[in-house]
């Protein structure tokens, strides 16, 4: 069924019904704003909770118990009075908070008082050689399929990465019954000693014990190689093989599918095409949006709760919703605001599920040739451009990604840069000697998501039209 | 500490990039100054049309003086700029329009022009392929086509510093003034002076020439352009309507750029554009109707320049009413990318020489401001 907005103006419009959005949805309907939640996909949940209200995986074991909290998020959001319409892509913000959302093959448009982007995180780009072939795809894509289809993998199956997602996965992959035969560990071992400082903080997290246990239970089942330096997949047109170098060997196994993570980082290209300063984080090697701490970003209006606003995990993306939420309570209709959380409870929860938090970044934290590729490695997919070719374009004058545009097409296919972007800025940046900040990003631009041209033909032209439409 | 340059040329557009080259060429050292860097703006982000068809009569001498140098732009800046030649077809979509096309013609033939030609349906089914049945023909400029514009507004920065041109990118001209003979200009921390200054400035140059005593009728505006995914070649001139808002060129890698003047809202001190959906689906709708090849297409990035626009749509092209040393090449108004190349040869020409073959003045400033000056040149 297509659904399109009630209204033409909203109090709140939230974009993204993962975590972060449910929360920040729920918050502004209780306190009686009118609020909208706009979500990508056909439930709600986002990544973490993927298929909430429909997977087919219904042991609860089986996606562990965190995975479950979802669906306690989701019941509150029901009960409010927010309007819900998933397979809404919205594909323009701009700073007059006017939204575009593609819905069912038809463009609607919405003005908001406040926005609250939850659009979460993507997986950081994993350019090693071969990562283009067929039968390389990244975790969080086997994860989608896990979830929403109970679909593991059969064939031979490598992981290669790092970070808590890859674990997860692999944990849920076993207890449904695939098959994965070596786990390639890239965390470089200096990582550890770094994190040690940070070790305690994680300690006292609700994600150590998990962490711990998840770790031990995966390990009892898979081969576990730690400490990989070099990483490559290879075949002929279909994924044959991975390399891998750790410590003084260096070794091939035969592969049918090859999931490759390591970590997240910020969706920014919604915020981005709206205006929002974003900055570079150096802990977490990527960008991040400037933000106070309700949330509120640079445009007037727009906030940022959840991953997108930094990676901070679920726990910490619900209190941040309900952060962003509470605050354009307070903007909007002061009174309401009583019936809420109070915001400094609302920081302590915070404060607790953001713990451990750099312990994670710190040990977790990719290195350096699994995120800076050269040679033939192909950066850019859209465009088919390799590490080489930027090489070559910053020594004939290209000084950051927009101006590189100028010499390849970087960053101008239909996925813009979310799937070079953070490779490109690192490698003209230690190119050309600069930090990341000082080589900057390309400029996104509307829509952040293709739509048709048939599409786009009918949207209503003025105001009569408009009227046509809405009220015909 | 002040430095002397032969000339300043304020803006790293095609056309400040232009000059700068050309001035090179003729044996100065120029400097150009550009607050963001080269083809940021207009420049860079334009639809990278090429074009003498259907332009306005007093600039179509700096036009045609332009195509020459396009037609060799590789020999010039060692880039081929992606230009291509194809032509550009003005579509006439009912008999009313075919008939302003041929007055048009007619009156361009009694000036002596002969670039635009006069077509009737089989050759613009000819041309183009694509184009709806009903159209009765059109016009159309055969040595025309399409650069990219990124491309080449960064060839000609290149080039001229090749030559020796010094670019300085991301500061802003700041303080400009006329002091013992020279133009001086503050540019971060260091002054520059030079005996000539070019203002080149595009959205920004209607502040300094009214800083500097020349105020005229400017605005800043953002043509929109949005580009499709690949689809298969089908059309290879560009295409320009007569009736309605409408551009269309598709690339060698099959996108297919759609542009045709419907402006978005620049924020000009932000460096930034708001896009105006509801016109963007009125030219999406054009294309709709006129190409059904079209239909499944999608859009994956909509993006809009900053410029100036002239209230009468002309640039304002040469030296200054009341200023020695001091030359204006701004205000194109949605129509200077083809016209950079020659605009800066011509430019150079009338600071080396005095004066120049190609017939530029109708496009002065002085059209606003009768000279002031005691020994201007004509030319």
């Amino acid at each position: 069924m297509t659904l399109a907005p009630k209204r033409e103006d909203y109090d709140v419009v939230v974009i993204g019904a993962g975590p972060a959005g449910l929360a920040a949805a729920a918050t502004a309907a209780e306190a009686g704003l009118s609020t909208l939640l706009l979500d990508e996909n056909m439930g709600p949940g986002g990544q973490v909770f993927r298929a909430i209200s429909s997977t087919p995986v219904t042991d609860r074991n089986q996606l562990g118990a965190d995975y479950w909290v979802g669906a306690d998020l989701v019941q509150v959001l029901r009960a409010s009075s927010a309007e819900v319409i998933h397979r809404a892509t919205v594909w323009s913000l701009d700073r007059n908070l006017e939204i575009a959302a593609s819905i069912g093959g038809a463009s609607a448009f919405v003005k908001a008082n406040r926005v609250i982007i939850a659009s979460g995180a993507l997986e950081r780009p994993f350019p090693i050689a071969g990562w283009t072939l067929p039968g390389v795809m990244t975790a969080g894509a086997a994860q989608t399929m896990l979830k929403s289809s109970a679909l593991v993998p059969n064939g031979r199956t490598v992981i290669a990465g790092q970070g808590p997602l890859l674990w997860l996965l692999a944990a849920q992959i076993l207890r449904l019954g695939g098959r994965i035969d070596r786990i390639l560990d890239t965390t470089e071992r200096g990582n550890y000693l770094a994190a040690l400082p940070h070790a305690f903080a994680f300690l006292t997290s609700p994600y150590f014990a998990k962490g711990l246990a998840m770790m031990r239970e995966v390990k009892a089942k898979v081969q576990v190689v730690s400490g990989v330096t070099e990483l490559s997949a290879s075949g002929d047109g279909q994924l044959a093989s991975v390399s891998y170098v750790a410590g003084r060997r260096r070794e091939t196994v035969p592969a049918d599918l090859l999931l490759l993570h390591q970590g997240v980082v910020p969706n920014v290209n919604l915020a981005m095409a709206a205006g929002v300063e974003h900055r570079w984080d150096d802990l977490q090697l990527c960008w991040s949006p400037v933000l106070d701490a309700n949330g509120n970003s640079s445009v007037a209006g727009i906030a940022i709760a959840g991953d997108g606003a930094g990676i901070g995990g679920a726990n910490a993306a619900v209190v941040r919703g309900r952060i962003a939420a509470r605050a354009a309570v307070e903007a909007l209709a002061p009174a309401s605001a009583a019936k809420l959380v109070p915001m400094a409870q609302l920081r302590t929860d915070l404060a607790k599920a953001e713990r451990g938090r750099v312990f994670l970044d710190t040990l977790f934290r990719p290195a350096r040739q699994f995120r800076i590729p050269s040679g033939d490695t192909v950066v850019c997919r859209c465009e088919e451009v390799t590490a080489k070719d930027i090489l070559d374009a910053v020594a004939i004058g290209a000084t950051g990604p927009n101006q590189l545009k100028a010499y390849r097409r970087t960053g101008m296919g239909p996925c813009q840069g979310r799937l070079c972007g953070l490779t490109v800025t690192e490698l003209m940046a230690q190119a050309r000697g600069k930090t990341p900040q000082e080589i900057g990003y390309y400029r996104l631009r509307a829509p952040v998501k293709p739509i048709t041209l048939a599409e786009l033909a009918a949207v209503p032209k003025t105001e009569a039209d408009v009227k046509a439409v809405v009220r015909g | 500490m002040t430095k002397n340059v032969d000339a300043i040329v304020v803006g790293g557009g095609i056309h400040g990039c232009s000059t700068a080259l050309h001035l090179c060429l003729a044996g100065m050292k120029p400097m150009l100054i550009e607050k963001d860097y080269a083809g940021r703006h207009a420049s860079g982000v334009n639809a990278g049309g090429v074009r003498q068809l259907a332009r306005h009569i007093p600039e179509i001498p700096l036009s045609i003086r332009s195509m020459g140098i396009w037609e060799k732009v590789a020999e010039l800046v060692d880039d081929d700029c992606s230009f291509e030649s194809h032509g550009q077809v003005l579509v006439a979509e009912n008999e009313e329009e075919l008939a302003v096309c041929r007055a048009r013609v007619a009156e361009l033939n009694g000036l002596g022009f002969t670039h635009e030609e006069l077509i009737d349906a089989a050759e613009l089914r000819r041309l183009v392929p694509a184009v709806a049945e009903t159209c009765p023909g059109g016009v159309v400029s055969r040595r025309d086509g399409a650069a990219n514009p990124a491309q080449t507004t960064t060839a000609f920065r290149r080039k001229a510093e090749r030559l020796g041109a010094t670019v300085r990118e991301g500061v802003a001209a700041n303080n400009i003034r006329y002091r013992d003979g020279r133009w001086h200009v503050e540019v971060g921390s260091d002054t520059f002076a030079a005996p000539v200054l070019v203002n080149a400035a595009g959205a920004w140059a209607g502040k300094i020439a009214a800083d500097l005593g020349e105020p005229v009728p400017v605005e800043t505006v953002a043509p929109m352009l949005m580009i499709t995914s690949r689809v298969p070649h089908f059309i290879d001139p560009v295409v320009i309507l007569r009736g309605r808002k409408l551009s269309f060129k598709q690339f060698v890698n099959g996108t297919v750029l759609i542009g045709g003047g419907h402006l978005a809202t620049p924020y000009q001190d932000r460096n930034e554009t708001v896009l105006d959906w509801k016109s963007l689906a009125t030219s999406a709708q054009t294309v709709f109707e006129l190409f059904p090849v079209m239909r499944s297409a999608t859009i994956v990035r909509a993006w809009a320049g900053i410029e100036a626009k002239m209230k009468d749509d002309i640039p304002v092209f040469g030296p200054s009413s009341r200023h020695q040393g001091l030359y204006h090449q701004f205000g194109f108004s949605l129509h200077g990318f083809q016209l950079g190349p020659g605009a800066g040869a011509v430019m150079a020409e009338l600071i080396v020489n005095g004066g120049t073959q190609t017939r530029v003045s109708d496009l002065g400033i002085d059209r606003f401001h009768p000279s002031t000056l005691q020994n201007k040149r004509t030319s």
